[in-house]
């Protein structure tokens, strides 16, 4: 697959071998393998499974902008509910096709994202995250407002989702439910590591590395970062545009700064930069808060809250790097 | 009759202020295509920040900026780099988690443009590969391709010049490129320089005189942030104000 | 509408509203401004200071100034304990690990304020001697809103006083100016953070104590209040209890006339503002570049 020339230490084979990217390799298919096993072993499971599922998704959006584009935000779920408010729409009032109604959430994030993104993006470090907030903020506050339209304070509900591909249902144990999730989440994955793959991820992982350089390359890096800012727009829209379509009922919560807490906790968990950490960091908060709170409805922020400090003290860079550790030392040699 | 070739290189009048701080007071300056031009001064004199208000990095408070006639004065620095800018760091500023390929491969992709392209590969651009090679052998970066630039020590300087050179620029300005060089090296950092194409404008700021007089067709000297004289190398070395400036004192290792 | 009546009223508290937000951002903009931790947590001890209080008048019998006094105490020591243990683990972490432990701590401390008081929301008492209204002619005034003021404009200048011209003062501003300078010349900043953390776990304490009424206190409370504390301290500038102050007054003042004059989208016109001011200085009012 690679051009090679005849002697693989050749100069430009030197080169060409010195420009990493993330492979893809066995441990890509774990996540699904995990999908499959859920559904096949614990049923009852299924439910959180897509929970788990959306929240990944949402995890690598957010992984594209913070992990690698080293953009600050605590408002990253102004793209998730513009996501779902966009898709819970055109359900009402266009069409109940699924698939319709999640390209349409995942304009409507790259719209956000296109359109906020001049603002946010002219600043950096805690004022970018103020001003993030504020988007997402005055996005709630609107939607509260525009009651004709998004319902206010009650949202949307009471739409239909038409079957899958016209043949399976949306069915009440949420099997179609899950893999449709499971789907979305694999083009989104793949989405992601081809992105990151790419020239224009080098470019990316460059403005994070010097800015000011970059500049000197001749590089325009706002105009990168938009570009970076409405893909992950896309991605957190069809978390967004799912939720909706999952659950038929959209509410403000998707617009909230507690949801952009959450997953920016979840990724920082999990370890940013990596796209792995979005995925692990996701199912670890989903899983433990829910078990958590299953187990005792009044102890499981507690139980969380202390998971997270723990992981701070022994993983603080992520539960990934634990993993990376393991595995280099079992295998003896650096993977990735 | 036909008219003298613009100058690659236009400075003119250039004033900078921070407060009651001037750094630049009225310079001028004018590479023409093909220029060895030094400019030297004593430290603190406002050579760098000059070459900040060249790039853009800074924007004057008055004066003019040309490239090939046209007034960039007012253009981002992203864009003057596309006119044909190119500029080297006195202290290296690269991207020191990625490998030196990394580093010559971005500057390159973003030269020809490949660099907003969100799929495939740069592994599979074999014009951009081919030319990075290239670079790498004749600077003989070659074995250190695949490290990461903050492994490398005195490596930085000579992928700084990558750097510079992957942008294939009409002008170049060199921010002290020996500044940190052993002694020994800088045949082979004198003979890179020397091999610099002639159609390329070059700006060389120095400290180290046998660099800059081997190098050098014409020397401005500047002294807090004015130029106190410009001429050719003889001129210059021989000028007693000059001297008693600066080719007094040793140069700086 | 626009009568001068309303108008005062409206203004005593949308003062008084941003004095309390002060109180308790003042802590946060020194942490960020001078240790650059991100403490997601700040709000938290506004919150703990109530319930601190909710406890001493419940169980102890105690009054409201007193529990305000012996609240404040507690959160002091509780903010130094923690400061001693949790967070020295993440003084050199990246932001994004300290983003991590205090959001963990945020949850911990709901979860707890829950547990222990359960989730309704809680007021605390007001003296007799404060309640009721002074009836002027122009005027009706809320004896406690007015009370409020004094006292937060009291800390104000009592801290500022403590900035000036006490010895600690100067080192702390040395501290904000430049932490590694201030190092060399021989200041403590490790010593003067943690003095300085305790006290702004205390401050915020007192403006979660006193502003109960108008910021009731429930569990939630800690990320409710936590995007209108970290507004005020960005807008005013990071390390600058100057900024800060005129941040929350005037955010106090924008909220307040907000809501009054248009319900339907009253309450984001803050976000819209401070969007704004930050659009226009990136630093904060006073913050340094």
């Amino acid at each position: 697959m690679n051009r090679q020339t005849v002697l693989s230490s050749s100069p430009q084979a030197v080169v060409a071998r010195a420009l990493t990217r993330h492979r893809f390799s066995w441990v890509d298919l774990l996540p699904w393998a995990v999908i499959a096993l859920v559904y096949v072993v614990a049923d009852t499971y299924v439910p959180l499974g897509t929970q788990v599922i959306i929240m990944i998704i949402f995890a690598l959006s957010l992984d594209l902008a913070v992990g690698y584009g080293g953009i600050d935000t605590l408002g990253h779920a102004a793209l998730f509910g513009a996501g779902a408010y966009g898709a819970g729409l055109v359900a009402l009032n266009l069409s109940t096709e699924p698939i319709t109604g999640l390209l349409a959430a995942g304009v409507a994030g790259a719209v956000v994202a296109l359109l906020t993104g001049p603002l946010v993006l002219r600043t950096r470090g805690v004022t970018q995250v103020m001003l993030t907030l504020a988007v997402s903020t005055v996005l709630l506050e609107v939607c509260n407002a525009w009651k004709s339209v998004t319902g206010g304070a009650d949202g949307l509900a009471g739409f239909r989702i038409a079957p899958l591909f016209g043949a399976f249902r949306f069915d009440l144990a949420g099997h179609t439910a899950y893999w449709y999730s499971a789907g979305v989440m694999a083009v989104a994955f793949l989405f992601c590591k081809v992105i990151v793959n790419s020239p224009f991820g080098l470019t990316i992982r460059g403005i994070r590395e010097n800015p000011v350089r970059m500049q000197l390359l001749g590089v325009s890096v706002r105009l990168r970062l938009l570009m970076l800012y409405a893909m992950s727009g896309v991605l957190a829209g069809w978390a967004g545009g799912l939720t909706a379509q999952v659950t038929k009922v959209v509410g403000l919560d998707t617009l909230s700064f507690v949801l952009s807490g959450n997953a920016l906790v979840m990724l920082i968990l999990g370890g940013t930069g990596s796209l792995y950490g979005a995925i692990l960091g996701a199912t670890v908060f989903v899983v433990v808060s829910d078990r958590a709170a299953a187990i005792n409805p009044f102890h499981w922020l507690f139980a969380l809250g202390i998971v997270l400090i723990l992981a701070v003290r022994y993983a603080p860079s992520g539960l990934v790097s634990l993993f990376e550790k393991g595995a280099a030392r079992a295998f003896g040699r650096k993977s990735g | 009759m036909r008219e003298a070739p613009l100058p690659a290189l236009q400075v003119e009048g250039i004033r900078k202020q921070f407060g009651a701080l001037h750094v630049a007071r009225d310079v001028s300056l004018s590479l023409p295509r093909g220029a060895r031009h030094a400019l030297i001064g004593p430290n603190g004199a406002g050579k760098t920040t000059l070459v900040h208000l060249i790039t853009g990095l800074l924007r004057p408070s008055a004066g003019s900026i040309r490239i090939d006639g046209r007034d960039v004065t007012s253009l981002a620095a992203e864009q003057r780099v596309t006119l044909g800018l190119a500029r080297t760091f006195q202290i290296s500023s690269l991207f020191p988690r990625l490998t030196v390929a990394e580093n010559v491969g971005l500057a390159l992709a973003a030269r020809t443009g490949i660099d907003i392209r969100p799929w495939g590969s740069l592994r599979r651009q074999s014009a951009i590969i081919d030319e990075a090679a290239s670079l790498l052998q004749s600077l003989t970066l070659l074995d250190l391709a695949h490290r990461p630039v903050t492994d490398l020590a005195y490596g930085r300087r000579l992928v700084e010049i990558a750097l510079a050179l992957a942008l294939k620029p009409k002008i170049l300005l060199l921010d002290e490129p020996a500044a940190g060089v052993a002694s020994e090296d800088r045949a082979m950092l004198l003979d890179l320089l020397l091999r610099l194409p002639d159609d390329i404008a070059v700006l060389i700021i120095e400290h180290d005189m046998s660099l800059v007089f081997r190098l050098a067709q014409r020397i401005s000297v500047l002294v807090d942030g004015a130029i106190l004289t410009e001429g050719s190398v003889a001129e210059v070395r021989s000028d007693p104000r000059v001297r008693d400036v600066y080719l007094g004192t040793r140069a700086h290792a | 509408m626009i009568n001068l009546p309303t108008i005062l009223t409206l203004l005593v508290d949308g003062v008084s509203y941003g004095l309390i937000l002060f109180l308790i951002s003042a802590g946060l903009t020194i942490t960020l401004g001078v240790m650059r931790v991100v403490n997601l947590a700040h709000c938290a001890f506004a919150m703990a200071g109530g319930y601190f209080a909710l406890g001493c008048v419940r169980y102890a019998g105690l009054d409201l100034l007193s529990a305000l006094v012996l609240a404040t105490a507690l959160t002091v020591v509780l903010g130094a304990l923690l400061e001693r243990t949790v967070y020295r683990w993440v003084y050199a972490t990246s932001q994004l690990g300290q983003i991590l432990m205090t959001m963990g701590l945020v949850f911990v401390m709901i979860a707890s304020a829950n547990l222990a008081f359960g989730s309704s929301l809680q007021s605390l008492p007001v003296p007799a001697w404060l309640a009721g209204t002074w009836e002027t002619p122009a005027f009706t005034l809320s004896v406690y809103r007015g009370f409020l003021v004094l006292v937060s404009v009291a800390l104000g200048v009592a801290l500022w006083a403590l900035l000036e011209f006490t010895e600690f003062g100067a080192k702390l501003r040395a501290a904000v100016d430049n932490p590694r300078m201030a190092r060399c010349v021989g200041i403590n900043v490790p010593r003067v953070f943690a003095i300085t953390f305790a006290g702004g776990c205390g401050l915020a304490a007192i403006g979660g104590i006193l502003g109960n009424q108008m910021l009731p206190l429930e569990p939630w409370y800690a990320l409710k209040y936590l995007v209108p504390v970290l507004i005020v301290v960005a807008v005013g500038g990071l390390g600058s209890l100057k900024g800060s102050f005129y941040a929350a007054v005037i955010l106090g003042l924008v909220d307040t006339f907000g809501r009054y004059y248009i319900p339907a989208g009253g309450a984001f016109i803050i976000y819209v503002a401070s969007g704004v001011a930050l659009l226009w200085r990136p630093e904060g009012l006073f913050g340094r570049a």
